[in-house]
């Protein structure tokens, strides 16, 4: 059923890049998430499942703050990133975001060229202190968003005339642009087809060596396929976190099993 | 029969005919509504339709034609020599028609018996005391001619109204019985009332268009008409505005044109950046507490009238800039009224505008966009300054157009508030003008429109309307071109 076989694969153990202690989220009267307890490893893929609406996007968005930009949302316990408190008020959220890059559901490449978009995260930040630098800071990301042979002829087209795989991948490159330690990936195959899909995966598993990626997704599948640790959610609550090839062959809780066999979900 | 009768009494007939087609339709169907084709009210709508709709247009377009028909048939009994040498064959005409009508109310007074003024001859009766014993004032002695032409525009009036009745009355028993007959169960009553609907709203738009149509023709006629006695020359490029009625004004529209766009760009200069940092702040920053309250109170400025705003410019802007500006202060104004002034004010008119109209835009920017961007790490301001506003902006330049058109246009709060004086002149503290303050001025009082003096307004319009029309066409140009951005 599944494209790896997981028993074979090599566990190595990295250290630990975000924690979450007790994290609970309220949208309104509304109790998003609780108590989640959770240790995103660096240098690995952890995907997020779970149904719709058990809280997963929520959670992920807490890892870079995004939730603050909604005014109900109200975000309690303990978040670290390198052992720093990402809550603390001393924490600016736009440095923190800088740091943890995110990749949307549907690609929102902004109405600019491709080249604009890219080189956006590094302008505001100041990263290239010259135009040939940052030439190379947006060359450099669009290779690792594995699209710089599709679009190096064309720099200056609009992102938003790009197919939407292709869309997908700006996306990515304009988030590792930023030089980020963390990327945060929110069902960034969703809104692709099969082919998109694929060269999206491959690309996940190409930023592994670099940074600390971790992936919503409702495909169990690529779950399966592009993820070393994986953390099953379910109302609210992670249910289960753990080894990819642990989850889906031996999960400990009944519910994960029922999930990932398909009678919940 | 009067006009009100005629149409309250096929009113009635179709009102009736609602109930009866209705009643038809559905004892046809033995009671049951199910086994009709259509609703019940739809059988009713449809007999409603074919009564009103025949008989009211045969009405409307016997109003329109009839008196064109009289007319030409009356305006033949009157020869040429019966005209006066100052006088034209439509002037007596509106004589003919005042004569008339001023039988009729005799006749209705009963001051003179019908046959009294069918037979009256002027020869014999002094017929403008007897019409002014009844209150109709006539300007002179009523000729022999005259008096016949208005007897006869009278038997034929008459004629007409008869026919017409009768007319209007046939052809709404006709639709009546032709509903009527066809209400059957099995009749597709909602598919007539269906495409009525659609014509109803064609009808409605023709209209619309129609209508600009004409007030455009109108405008371009007289527009002819004056550039027949002033050369275009003159007008287009002409310096000097100093109408004067004796004769000899010199109509240049510089001058106008002039104020037109200083006081437009000191409003615009007012209300753009305002209105779009309200704009910004409102779809951005504010919480949604702050946008339903803060919202509404700016919109409010939109209703305020124009006139209150040109008080507001007279009475509280122009005594303040006095203060600072005027003899009293730096000395650079020499009253209240001034193209600062009123393009401040006007500015402020403009705010909500601009405001109103970009928020919308700003919020029509999809999220993901905001997100993308805060995603990066940028801060909101970078936000909106990098992604928001550039997204954002066909649609907010379509939005300054427009309030650009609204300021073009405006007339009360620069009759208020910028002066009379039309010169060309840079200082923003002088008294000055705008095309379409003068084109009050030159239709106010009494206007012979065949004068140029009084024609030029309409070359004014006509200038302000291409304008004004060049603007909002390049408005909607740009904001067709942003919304098919995110399709």
């Amino acid at each position: 059923m599944y494209d790896t076989p997981f028993l074979e694969r090599n566990i190595v153990t990295q250290e630990v890049k975000i924690s979450a202690r007790d994290c609970q989220v309220h949208y309104g009267d509304n109790h998003a998430i609780k108590d989640v307890n959770v240790d995103i490893e660096d240098k690995t893929v952890t995907a997020f499942i779970g149904p719709s609406g058990c809280g997963k996007s929520t959670f992920l968005r807490c890892l870079n703050r995004m939730n603050d930009t909604i005014d109900i949302c109200r975000v309690e316990g303990r978040i670290t990133l390198d052992g720093e408190d990402i809550y603390d008020p001393k924490v600016d959220p736009v440095q923190l975001r800088a740091k943890v890059g995110m990749v949307f559901q549907k690609p929102n490449p902004f109405p600019k060229s491709i080249y604009d978009n890219v080189a956006y995260g590094p302008k505001i930040h100041g990263l290239a202190r010259s135009k040939a630098e940052l030439d190379e800071i947006v060359e450099k990301a669009l290779r690792r968003g594995a699209i710089w042979d599709e679009v190096k002829d064309r720099l200056t087209a609009p992102g938003t005339g790009l197919s939407g795989g292709q869309q997908q991948r700006l996306c990515i490159a304009r988030a590792v642009a930023t030089e980020p330690e963390v990327l945060l990936m929110d069902e960034p195959c969703s809104a692709l087809d099969p082919i998109a899909t694929a060269q999206v995966e491959e690309l996940i598993d190409e930023l592994r060596e670099q940074y600390s990626v971790v992936i919503v997704t409702h495909s169990m599948q690529q779950a399966a396929r592009v993820s070393q640790k994986t953390a099953f959610f379910h109302m609210g609550s992670l249910v289960e976190f753990g080894e990819t090839g642990q989850i889906f062959t031996n999960p400990r809780d009944p519910r994960t099993e029922s999930y990932i066999t398909g009678r919940i979900g | 029969m009067p006009l009100l009768w005629l149409v309250l009494i096929v009113c009635a007939l179709a009102a009736a005919g609602y109930v009866i087609g209705r009643g038809r339709a559905l004892a046809g169907a033995g009671g049951d509504a199910r086994t009709l084709h259509s609703l019940p009210f739809y059988y009713g709508a449809h007999v409603v339709l074919l009564t009103l709709v025949p008989a009211l247009s045969v009405l409307v377009l016997w109003l329109l034609i009839q008196p064109m028909v009289i007319e030409g048939r009356v305006s033949g009994l009157i020869p040429d020599s019966a005209i006066p040498e100052s006088s034209t064959r439509d002037l007596v005409m509106s004589d003919v028609r005042r004569v008339a009508d001023g039988l009729d109310v005799a006749v209705a007074q009963g001051a003179m018996t019908p046959a009294e003024a069918r037979q009256m001859r002027s020869e014999f009766t002094d017929v403008r005391a007897r019409l002014g014993q009844v209150g109709v004032a006539l300007g002179a002695d009523v000729g022999p001619q005259l008096l016949r032409a208005a007897q006869r525009y009278r038997t034929l009036t008459g004629r007409g109204n008869l026919l017409k009745t009768g007319a209007v009355l046939l052809v709404a028993l006709a639709g009546f019985g032709l509903a009527v007959r066809r209400s059957r169960p099995e009749f597709r009553a909602r598919n007539v009332v269906e495409r009525a609907v659609r014509y109803l709203l064609i009808f409605a738009a023709t209209l619309a268009i129609l209508t600009t149509i004409g007030i455009v023709l109108s405008l371009v006629f007289n527009t002819i008409e004056f550039f027949r006695l002033y050369p275009a020359r003159d007008f287009f490029f002409g310096t000097v505005w100093s109408p004067s009625f004796g004769g000899g004004s010199q109509l240049g529209v510089l001058p106008l044109l002039w104020g037109t766009l200083y006081i437009s760009v000191i409003a615009l200069a007012v209300a753009v950046p305002i209105g779009l940092f309200a704009a910004v702040y409102l779809s951005e920053y504010a919480g949604s507490r702050t946008r339903a309250a803060a919202k509404p109170l700016l919109e409010m400025l939109a209703g305020i009238p124009t006139i209150v705003y040109g008080l507001f410019a007279l009475l509280t802007v122009g005594p303040l800039l006095m203060r600072v500006f005027g003899d009293g202060g730096l000395g650079w104004m020499q009253a209240g009224t001034a193209v600062m002034t009123a393009g401040l004010v006007m500015g402020i008119m403009l705010i909500p505008f601009v405001s109103s109209l970009s928020d919308d835009i700003i919020n029509a920017v999809p999220q993901s966009m905001r997100d993308g961007s805060l995603g990066l790490g940028a801060t909101k301001s970078e936000t909106v300054k990098q992604v928001v506003l550039p997204a954002a902006l066909p649609g907010i330049v379509g939005a300054i157009l427009l309030a650009a058109s609204r300021a073009i246009g405006e007339t009360m709060i620069v009759v208020l508030g910028a002066g009379a004086a039309a010169r060309l002149s840079t200082n923003p503290f002088d008294a000055m003008t705008t095309v379409t303050a003068k084109i009050v001025s030159q239709l106010t009082g009494d206007a012979d429109f065949a004068s140029p003096e009084a024609l030029v307004a309409f070359a004014l319009g006509m200038t302000l309307f291409v304008i004004t029309l060049g603007l909002n066409v390049f408005a909607l140009y740009i904001v067709r071109r942003y919304r098919e951005q995110y399709e």
